[in-house]
């Protein structure tokens, strides 16, 4: 073992590190107190405390590679990971960063010790996907079952409810950007843009036209496949890479125009008043307007606020069901096919007589239709929409759940969505590191497992006696 | 006709901040054949690295300002420069070969990190600047409307232009050059001749970012506010500027980026300054639609 190697090595790390974070850690800009101008203070502990833990990190990941060292670096780490959690220090996000750094190396030390390779590989006999697409098809009604039944649990709160309404609004933006990102290889960096057409469209028809939600649920759909087929037609046939930019420069031109068309989409004030749904036809009211029973007198209950937020969890629920459903049976058809065929090989789909643009056209299509509706659906769950809501981050934060959870991997997206959405609602304190850790998160799962998380790719097609055949 | 050489001359001022970005994401178009997103995030860091020095300079009593602006642009160059290649060697190096998707996947999860990176250990608040070189020319004073030239502006192109014949040498000229362009129609071939691939890439990145660090610097010495947010934009209209001019073209990167900031120029003073970001992205679509190798790209023949 050649010590003097691994010390240069580590000590080169640590001088990038310093590097890095010298201008930018080093020295904070602040206003200056009273006056105009910024001006700086030093933060050189820091500083020297990042270079130290990237000396020492770098160190310890290089030892991992000599056996008579693995044992010693996880019980160190795993050590320190478990006792910065436990004591309390002043410096957290110093501390934080030990803890996330020990918790690394000290998994990387325990895969090496233990042999944990052949649990989760990089590629086929891929055991955590398979493992995730058994939970999906076994256990996937269970799953269902209780997210009916959430809302009578006597642990369920408004707030809870609220949460719950949030996290299936994303599992559904991300089922429907999974037909556009998973199933068909598209990069969309614009969906958040079908998401606001559905909005708005719900919001304008319902304002100018005084449609009901029912009404304006499938032409919200309708919209936003419509827009997805104008902006897809001229740019489906680019490479995905152009796709994406493209996508992204979509998403920012609708955005633009909502911001400044003011007498159409109400400008920067968005559109406030969007009227709620209503349970065939009985809204939740307490005092209905004549002519209308409202759902409690119906059903001859007291009337509670939570009738309403129970009701737009349900429908949010099976929104989201028909999505799920919708896409499973549709990569059996041969337009799903198609797809998936696509994604692997454009130019072989071509030779066997796919057309590219009309599939790709599709698949586009159908994503967007479910982001409208699900557009459609925040506008009436908000009451309020503004083009705020439908910023490039929106689209990031949709995509990162399809790519953590697995292109593709439908049980994935539930899973990702509520570790992206649910989890940090419950660490507020913490909520600025949010989309720190997205991204970084984003960058760790591509090096790691490109295909995501759970990725799981179920042949469309198997030879009959195939199944026996596979390993 | 004053007020549209004004127009010009801030065209051609912001199109030379474009065509520095826009060489980043060409170059390493045609290197590795991906789209660097985080690019716009290290123009950026440029800039506040600019700021800080600035203001660091400023505290240790460097009153002279030519002084003062070679200091920051060298030290802009180098720190962010850091920053590229440690920005290549985590998010990208490990996913050369990996499926076609991941490489932009990761990039975007770069931007956004160092989006908000650059939020949490500097603040969200914007970072105004006083003005370091004020004063300028100002001619034709016709109808009312004076035309001014200010020194910033020449500063601006006088250095774009002097950067431009130098990289035009370093690639032309020298071995690293030499490299670079034997990566780029070849890779597998420049390895086997015996040039580090890996090396070449990292230094395509080290010097994309030293070119967006004087990007950075410039706006922060020409607009005087930056923020954390100011990347994206750059980023998306830089790379609209790459693609006109025909990605993996330097020259193209550059007139892509002149012709972008008379657009935005133009179209702010005649049309519409809430649309000047919506004409750029409808550029981009129209250049990728009817001629996507750009003006002076050459057409990317897709083998089987």
């Amino acid at each position: 073992m050649d010590l003097r190697a691994l010390f240069k090595d580590a000590g080169l790390a640590a001088f990038v590190a310093f590097m890095l974070a010298l201008p930018m850690v080093g020295f904070q800009t602040v206003d200056v107190s009273g006056g105009v101008g910024l001006t700086v203070v030093t933060r050189f502990g820091d500083v020297a405390i990042s270079v130290a833990l990237v000396f020492v990190g770098r160190l310890a990941l290089s030892l991992l590679h000599h056996p008579s060292w693995r044992l010693p670096i996880l019980l160190v780490s795993a050590a320190l990971a478990l006792g910065l959690l436990v004591v309390k220090t002043p410096y957290p996000v110093i501390t934080w960063l030990t803890v996330l750094a020990s918790a690394v190396i000290a998994v990387r030390a325990a895969w090496l010790v233990f042999d944990l390779s052949g649990v989760i590989d990089r590629d086929e006999g891929n055991r955590l996907g398979d493992a995730a697409a058994f939970i999906g098809r076994w256990f996937g009604p269970v799953f269902v079952l209780f997210a009916v039944i959430f809302p009578f649990l006597p642990t369920t709160s408004r707030y809870l409810l609220d949460l719950g309404i949030l996290v299936l609004t994303y599992v559904m933006l991300g089922w429907g950007l999974n037909v556009v990102v998973g199933l068909a290889g598209l990069l969309d960096l614009g969906y958040v843009a079908f998401y606001a057409v559905g909005a708005y469209s719900y919001a304008i028809i319902a304002r100018d036209f005084g449609l009901s939600f029912w009404a304006c649920l499938p032409l919200a759909g309708l919209f936003a496949a419509f827009f997805g087929v104008i902006l897809g037609f001229p740019v489906l046939r680019l490479r995905g890479d152009y796709l994406a930019i493209v996508t992204l420069g979509f998403g920012e031109i609708i955005r633009i125009v909502l911001l400044n068309w003011g007498s159409f989409s109400g400008g920067p004030n968005g559109i406030s008043g969007v009227p709620r749904p209503s349970f065939l036809g009985m809204p939740f009211h307490p005092n209905p307007p004549e002519g209308t029973t409202s759902f409690h007198q119906f059903f001859n209950i007291d009337f509670s606020a939570e009738h309403r937020i129970v009701f737009l969890y349900y429908l949010i629920l099976i929104l989201a069901l028909i999505t799920n459903s919708f896409t499973l049976r549709i990569r059996k058809l041969p337009i799903g096919r198609a797809w998936e065929a696509l994604r692997e090989d454009e130019i072989a789909c071509r030779a066997l007589g796919i057309n590219p643009t009309n599939t790709k056209l599709t698949a586009f299509a159908i994503g967007a239709m479910f982001a409208g509706f699900a557009g459609a659906f925040f506008a009436t769950r908000q009451g309020f929409i503004s083009p705020e809501s439908f910023s490039f981050i929106e689209s990031a934060v949709i995509l990162a759940i399809v790519v953590l959870g697995g292109m593709g991997s439908q049980i994935g997206v539930v899973l990702a969505a509520v570790l992206l959405i649910g989890i940090p609602e419950f660490f507020r304190e913490l909520a600025q590191f949010r989309m720190l850790a997205f991204g970084a998160a984003m960058v760790g799962i591509m090096i790691w497992r490109p295909r995501g998380l759970l990725a799981h790719r179920e042949p469309s097609v198997r030879l009959p006696d195939a199944a026996g055949a596979r390993r | 006709m004053e007020y549209f050489l004004q127009q010009l001359i801030n065209g051609l001022t912001l199109g030379a901040i474009y065509g520095l970005i826009a060489i980043g994401y060409t170059m390493v178009y045609g290197i590795i054949g991906m789209i660097n997103f985080a690019h716009g995030e290290v123009y950026m860091i440029g800039a506040f690295i600019s700021i800080i020095t600035f203001i660091v300079l400023g505290l240790i009593g460097v009153t002279f300002i030519p002084l003062a602006l070679m200091v920051v642009l060298l030290s802009a160059m180098v720190f962010t420069a850091a920053y590229g290649w440690t920005v290549e060697r985590v998010a990208y190096g490990p996913l050369r070969g990996s499926f076609r998707l991941a490489p932009l996947i990761s990039a975007i999860g770069m931007s956004l990190f160092l989006q908000n990176y650059v939020q949490l250990v500097q603040g969200a608040r914007v970072k105004p600047m006083q003005p370091v070189v004020t004063g300028g020319f100002e001619f034709f004073q016709g109808g009312g409307f004076t035309v001014r030239l200010s020194y910033i502006q020449i500063i601006i192109v006088v250095l774009t232009v002097a950067l431009m014949v130098g990289f035009t040498f370093l690639i032309q000229r020298t071995a690293l050059g030499r490299a670079q362009r034997a990566c780029e129609q070849d890779m597998g071939m420049a390895a086997l001749v015996g040039v580090d691939v890996n090396r070449t890439i990292s230094l395509t990145f080290v010097m994309g970012a030293m070119l967006a660090a004087v990007a950075g610097m410039m706006v922060t010495l020409y607009y005087g506010v930056i923020d954390f947010f100011i990347g994206f934009l750059a980023g998306v209209k830089a790379f609209t500027a790459a693609v006109l001019g025909g990605i993996g073209s330097l020259p193209g990167a550059m007139l892509g980026g002149l012709l972008i900031g008379l657009i935005e120029a133009f179209w702010s003073a005649y049309f519409s300054v809430e649309y000047k970001d919506v004409a750029v992205f409808v550029i981009l679509v129209l250049t990728l639609i009817f001629k996507p190798t750009g003006l002076l790209g050459k057409p990317d023949i897709e083998k089987v």
